[in-house]
């Protein structure tokens, strides 16, 4: 590399320079935007190793088990550095989403070792943390031994950080108590509003801001071959946990109630019905015709190839539909969805890729080292702004400027939305081992509603009913 | 020559190789039987417990309480109907969409050779590729068999999506993928009878339709009933199809054992229900075997004259 560009790299990580100068200057040397990032983070991994010794597991081996999915690419994309950094190897097994989860599962619940590091979501840590599959990662994270001075776990978004640690005691709040960190978020995803702005111009209607406008509105989108909202619909938790669970929770509704360290189900509450009649009228005049079979990937993939005028979930399909060869890229905009017309500011339950360590990895030390760098901050800046790496976890890099104008650019209204949204993004569902069973047999409630098979009155009362049966039978009602 | 204590040791190595062989002989086989009876044992030995892998501290045996409770559980009584409802519904139009093709193939020609071994290729598809394929061709929005339908009049059809049609889409699927395997082994049964008893009945005048009741069917009847049981013990373990297509939904329309018993498992990791439930499921596809083998046994006496 030539000395100019170190010495200007140099001068920006000592904070001479803004990121703005710095690339102002890349560019009068004739540097491109996305040599100047690589530039800048080869020598923001060489800064890294100032101040920690991130050298001491050279020459070991971690492996990892990932999802395929735009973080992880964006790690791989970055690996050599940390292989430079630390002398360390990595390898890694890469499966799709679809098969994904059982494959972690399988390797934890077998006891096997041959996954130190893998990819998870914080609900799936509220199975994998009781069973003992997972590790705290406090003893970690407040090492000062283990952990680099500069990874700064109080930059990570509070809400995010906070729900992926859980005391284990059922009903109790993500982050309170006696918290265990089960996972380090990695990348998050907020539920909102994202339309076809050409769609709606030329239906000349505004964003809808409330429930009861979301269904009007979604209603006069609603065409021969076009229909107004996509939502999630398949017979699964997935259903439960986006748009649904962020309008639920924006009412202020909640899913299980806790009395003396019981759980009840809370799904039956004159609000709640009233809600789920809107949200079932909602998908059967301008829902997709085959929503119940509607996971994530035909939510988005629609909007993106203008099957459908908008979607209420997480925000991050908006931003992939918006780009790449998509028929609609360009086309999409973003808002801020609160359900509830009295309520201050939306609630968007979030979804968080994050990494977790197995409790059978041989070398929990060296795993480390790999999460707290694919955690870290400048990792999670050169993802922001040279890769796909959305929604970033930490404050310094939604701070950062360039990654915001990247942001605004390309994706305009898309920083305003999270800034919006941020404040009230956590996990709003009660953290309880049976997660799993109850959302899904949420959705396939939801499923009988919106075919006519149950009026949403009866259907709410019959879940209640079995909820409260399961959580007997656990032992936890 | 040989000393005597040379002799004796070689017939020792001899004695001990005769003794050993059968067991090295058998070794095999029971290995195999080793690799299914311990994972049965232990599904035995999970039913009869209160096992979530989520709350481990739970833990405990509770002796035959999962099955007590499947008794009062509607959901487990919806289980066992849709996966019966599956089962004999896939079977019969197979059975008689694949005698129907066997009949109209059974005359050896160049051209119904060939065609018998084209209609196999639904065979070759994994029936999950196969569920992802229909799924695509029963999208309400752009698949092609909606196109169809909207010619012959009938709008907004939703397949899979529909508690009402979603059987009927997996049955479809069903009959498509595994109508040849039934086609190929009457095929087999239909080339392989005797020639004889329709030349007497041919120059006897009797009717092709009397002919196929009195004649073809009876004596086709151990072949049917090889393929029928076949068919059915894998019908009614019937996952890939219905997963792909409907993840068992909408509502518990599809809930059948493999898929409540693969959710039990890997989505609720509740180990007990899920064992109870896979037992239940060997239990019915024994029952079901033990009919179709007596049935089976009787048919053979009966042929042999000693019925």
């Amino acid at each position: 590399m030539y000395e100019k560009e170190k010495g200007l790299a140099r001068d920006f990580l000592e904070g001479k320079l803004t990121r703005r100068q710095l690339i102002k200057r890349f560019t009068a040397l004739g540097l491109s935007a996305s040599s100047a990032g690589i530039i800048l983070n080869m020598q923001a991994s060489q800064a890294l190793a100032a101040d920690f010794d991130w050298k001491q597991h050279t020459g070991k081996t971690v492996k990892l088990l990932l999802n395929k999915h735009p973080y992880a690419d964006a790690m791989i994309a970055n690996l050599d550095n940390f292989k430079a950094l630390t002398g360390m190897n990595v390898e890694y097994d890469i499966f799709p989403e679809d098969v994904y989860f059982d494959k972690v599962t399988a390797a934890l619940s077998s006891g096997s070792s041959e996954y130190d590091v893998f990819m998870t979501g914080a609900y799936m840590t509220w199975t994998y943390g009781p069973a003992g599959w997972v590790e705290d990662l406090n003893k970690w994270i407040q090492d000062p031994a283990k952990t680099n001075p500069n990874y700064n776990w109080d930059d990570m978004l509070e809400g995010v950080r906070a729900s992926c640690a859980w005391s284990g005691k059922p009903g109790e709040d993500v982050g309170t108590g006696d918290a265990k960190q089960w996972c380090i978020p990695w990348g998050y995803e907020q539920n909102n509003l994202a339309y076809n702005a050409d769609m709606f111009k030329a239906a000349g209607l505004a964003v809808p801001t409330n429930i009861d406008e979301l269904i009007d509105v979604a209603a006069a989108l609603t065409k021969d071959d076009i229909y107004g909202i996509g939502v999630r619909g398949s017979r699964s938790w997935a259903t439960i946990h986006p748009g649904f669970l962020s309008g639920y929770a924006n009412f202020g509704e909640k899913d299980l109630t806790v009395t003396d360290g019981k759980l009840s189900a809370a799904m039956n509450t004159d609000v709640s019905k009233e809600y789920h009649a809107k949200w079932v009228k909602m998908i059967q005049d301008s829902g997709a015709k085959d929503w119940s079979t509607h996971t994530w990937y035909q939510v988005g993939t629609d909007l993106g190839a203008g099957k459908s005028a908008m979607i209420y979930d997480a925000d991050i399909l908006g931003y992939f539909m918006n780009g790449g060869d998509n028929k609609m890229a360009g086309k999409l905009a973003y808002a801020p969805f609160a359900a509830n017309p009295d309520a201050a500011a939306p609630t968007p339950n979030i979804w968080i890729w994050s990494l977790g360590m197995s409790t059978f990895s041989k070398d929990k030390d060296a795993a480390w080292n790999f999460m707290q760098w694919a955690s870290g901050p400048e990792h999670g800046l050169f993802g922001a702004t040279q890769m796909d790496f959305v929604n970033p976890v930490r404050k310094s890099v939604w701070a950062d400027e360039m990654f915001r104008e990247r942001l605004n650019t390309s994706y305009p209204g898309y920083v305003e939305m999270h800034d919006v949204s941020a404040p009230g993004a956590k996990i709003h569902f009660t953290p309880q081992p049976l997660f799993f069973d109850l959302t899904t047999e949420w959705a396939a409630s939801m499923q009988k509603m919106v075919a006519g098979e149950v009026p949403v009155d009866e259907g709410l009362d019959q879940l209640a009913e079995s909820v409260n049966d399961q959580l007997e039978e656990a032992g936890l009602g | 020559m040989p000393v005597p204590s040379q002799v004796s040791k070689r017939r020792g190595k001899r004695l001990v190789s005769r003794r050993a062989l059968p067991y090295l002989l058998s070794l095999p086989a029971l290995l195999v039987c080793i690799g299914i009876l311990v994972p049965f044992v232990t599904a035995i030995y999970y039913s009869l417990q209160r096992y979530r892998l989520s709350q481990p501290w739970a833990r405990e045996m509770n002796w035959g309480d999962n099955y007590v409770r499947f008794m009062s559980d509607s959901k487990f009584w919806n289980t066992l109907v849709v996966s019966l409802e599956y089962a004999f519904l896939t079977v019969g139009f197979e059975l008689i969409l694949g005698l129907g093709i066997a009949l109209l193939l059974q005359k050896r020609t160049k051209l119904n050779n060939a065609v018998s071994i084209m209609l196999l290729m639904p065979l070759m598809t994994a029936p999950a590729l196969a569920a992802l394929m229909w799924k695509l061709m029963t999208n309400p929005g752009f698949g092609i068999l909606n196109y169809f339908l909207t010619l012959i009049g009938i709008d907004d059809f939703r397949w899979g999506a529909s508690p009402s049609s979603a059987l009927f889409t997996v049955v479809l699927v069903d009959i498509w993928v595994y109508t040849p395997f039934i086609m190929i082994l009457l095929l087999a049964g239909l080339r392989s009878l005797p020639t004889q008893p329709f030349e007497a009945a041919a120059l006897d005048g009797v009717p092709r339709m009397q002919q196929f009741f009195r004649i073809t069917l009876p004596m086709l009847t151990p072949y049917i009933l090889t393929a029928a049981l076949f068919r059915l013990l894998e019908s009614i373990q019937q996952f890939d199809i219905i997963y792909a297509m409907t993840q068992g939904g909408p509502g518990d329309t599809l809930t059948v054992f493999q898929v409540e018993a693969y959710l039990n498992y890997f989505q609720s990791t509740n180990v007990g229900r899920s064992s109870a439930l896979l037992l239940i499921l060997w239990a019915i596809t024994f029952f079901i075997s033990n009919i179709f083998i007596k049935n089976w046994l009787r048919l053979r006496e009966r042929a042999r004259g000693e019925g």
